[in-house]
């Protein structure tokens, strides 16, 4: 097996990983560059918990190799906050309580992000769809579609 | 713990297929991985040598003729045919079979190439494909076939590809005037695979069923078509009764297994009332073209 150097952007930071081929973009995340915020769920590309944005498109970390980043923007959780502030949806996800035991929050966050920015005025039931890869066993989903509905509302609109 | 592989990342398709050609005895293809890198952990395949297609943009379209009908390159990701409006205007049954396919994560890397190599009896797209007449163009380093979907799958996770081959193309023609396709699965949720699938495509002349495909996905082995149903439909016009005898002819030629989902029994019970729906469906659309 020969190893392969490359190239990956997550949050706006070049890293060179110098990788197995068979390296997930998850373990490239968490295990090589250090981002612990995507969490490794099911592995079997059904729970949503390492969803991370790929060049704008939602993807779960776990079904993607590092190699196939190569060259490529990524942004997780650790990215939504900016200069210290806490984006849209993450405001939103806090005055809701969308979430309990926080495990599908990041995937859940990322997804979030990628459907707004995809579609800014969806309906609840658009809503429900464009969160269907991720799972959340405690909050029954209700108050994270209110946080989503709130952020498309524009109640987090900065002047 | 995924087997180690030698990676390769060919710039085309050509040179795609001649790494195959050179490693053909022990060599998978990766495209979206959404299937492949789950069974690779698993254990279920180990491969020495792994060639990555998911950057081939020249197979990455989407393109309508009235003649040629439409193509739809084996790189292109279920959310491109999903969100096209070339597709959802000429062929609307493919963007709301992909709309309920999997999640959008999966949608997002998954290609139409693929999910039919992959050879699932339960994927969404080859019994709509079946349903609409395609084929699949296929290559080798030596030469391409085009393969009607009909005879593209063997057996259970088994297609007609040669071990060099990959898929190039899928090949769907424009319908005949007067013709409508639906396609349903029957699930618990909306994105999960389907316990089974029907998908029908029906061509009118008057009011008589003048052609039509029934196409049934995770009723057997592989994708089939339901036969028996058809030729009972053919030079018909719709009546409950009609609808009823169809549905169970497809009833009895399917062959379906059991498994956690459903059992042999239920499984054709839903093939019948799927069947008789989208049979109805595609007709009443059909009448309205
Ligand atoms: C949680 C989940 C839910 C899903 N739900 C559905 C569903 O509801 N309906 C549905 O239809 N599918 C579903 N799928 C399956 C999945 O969407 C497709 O099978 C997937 O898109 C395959 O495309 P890929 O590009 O990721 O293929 P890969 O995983 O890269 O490859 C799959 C297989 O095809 C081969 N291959 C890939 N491309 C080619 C090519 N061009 N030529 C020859 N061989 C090739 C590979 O060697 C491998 O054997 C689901 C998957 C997951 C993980």
């Amino acid at each position: 097996m020969e190893k392969h150097l490359i190239h990956i952007t997550v949050n706006g930071h070049e890293y060179e990983l110098y990788i197995n081929p068979k390296t997930l973009l998850i373990e490239a995340i968490r295990d090589y560059i250090g981002l612990t915020g995507s969490k490794r769920g099911c592995e079997t590309v059904s729970c949503g918990a390492c969803t991370v944005i790929i060049e704008g498109m939602a993807v779960k970390g776990c079904s993607v190799l590092a190699m196939q980043a190569d060259g490529l923007n990524v942004t997780t959780v650790e990215g939504l906050e900016q200069n210290g502030k806490l984006s849209a949806i993450q405001k939103a996800f806090l005055d809701e309580g969308a979430f309990q035991c926080g495990f599908c929050t990041s995937g859940m966050l990322m997804s979030a992000k990628a459907f707004l920015d995809e579609n800014p005025n969806p309906t609840t039931h658009e809503i429900r769809d464009g969160i269907e890869g991720n799972i959340c066993r405690c909050t029954g989903y209700n108050s994270i579609v209110r946080a989503m509905s709130s952020v498309a509302q524009g109640k987090y609109r900065e002047e | 713990m995924i087997h180690d592989f030698t990676y390769f990342r060919p710039g085309t398709a050509k040179e795609a297929l001649s790494l195959l050609a050179e490693h053909k005895d022990d060599c998978k293809v990766i495209c979206g991985g959404q299937s492949l890198l789950i069974v690779m952990r698993q254990g279920l395949v180990a491969t020495d040598n792994l060639i990555d297609i998911k950057r081939l943009e020249e197979l990455n379209y989407i393109k309508f003729d009235s003649t040629e009908g439409l193509r739809i390159g084996a790189t292109t990701t279920h959310r491109t045919i999903e969100k096209s409006p070339l597709v959802k205007e000429k062929y609307g049954v493919l963007v709301s079979m992909e709309n309920r396919l999997a999640s959008i994560q999966v949608r997002n890397w998954g290609t139409i190439g693929g999910n039919l190599a992959h050879g699932d009896a339960a994927g969404d797209p080859a019994p709509v494909l079946m349903a609409l007449n395609a084929s699949v163009k296929v290559g080798s380093a030596q030469k391409e076939r085009v393969i009607p979907i009909d005879d593209f799958y063997v057996d259970l996770f088994e297609t007609a590809l040669e071990q060099d081959e990959i898929v190039l193309e899928v090949q769907v023609p424009v319908p005949a005037p007067k013709t409508a396709t639906c396609y349903s699965k029957f699930n618990l949720l909306s994105s999960d695979q389907g316990i089974i699938s029907v998908g029908a495509s029906v061509t009118l002349d008057g009011n008589a069923c003048k052609a039509v495909r029934i196409a049934l996905g995770n009723a057997a082995a592989t994708v089939m078509r339901a036969k028996k149903a058809e030729e009972i439909l053919i030079g018909k016009t719709l009546s409950d009764a009609l609808l009823e005898e169809a549905g169970q002819a497809a009833h009895d030629e399917c062959e379906p297994v059991a498994d956690i989902h459903a059992s042999e029994e239920y499984r054709r019970h839903l093939v019948k009332v799927f069947t008789k729906r989208m049979v109805k469906q595609a007709w009443e659309q059909a009448s309205k073209a």
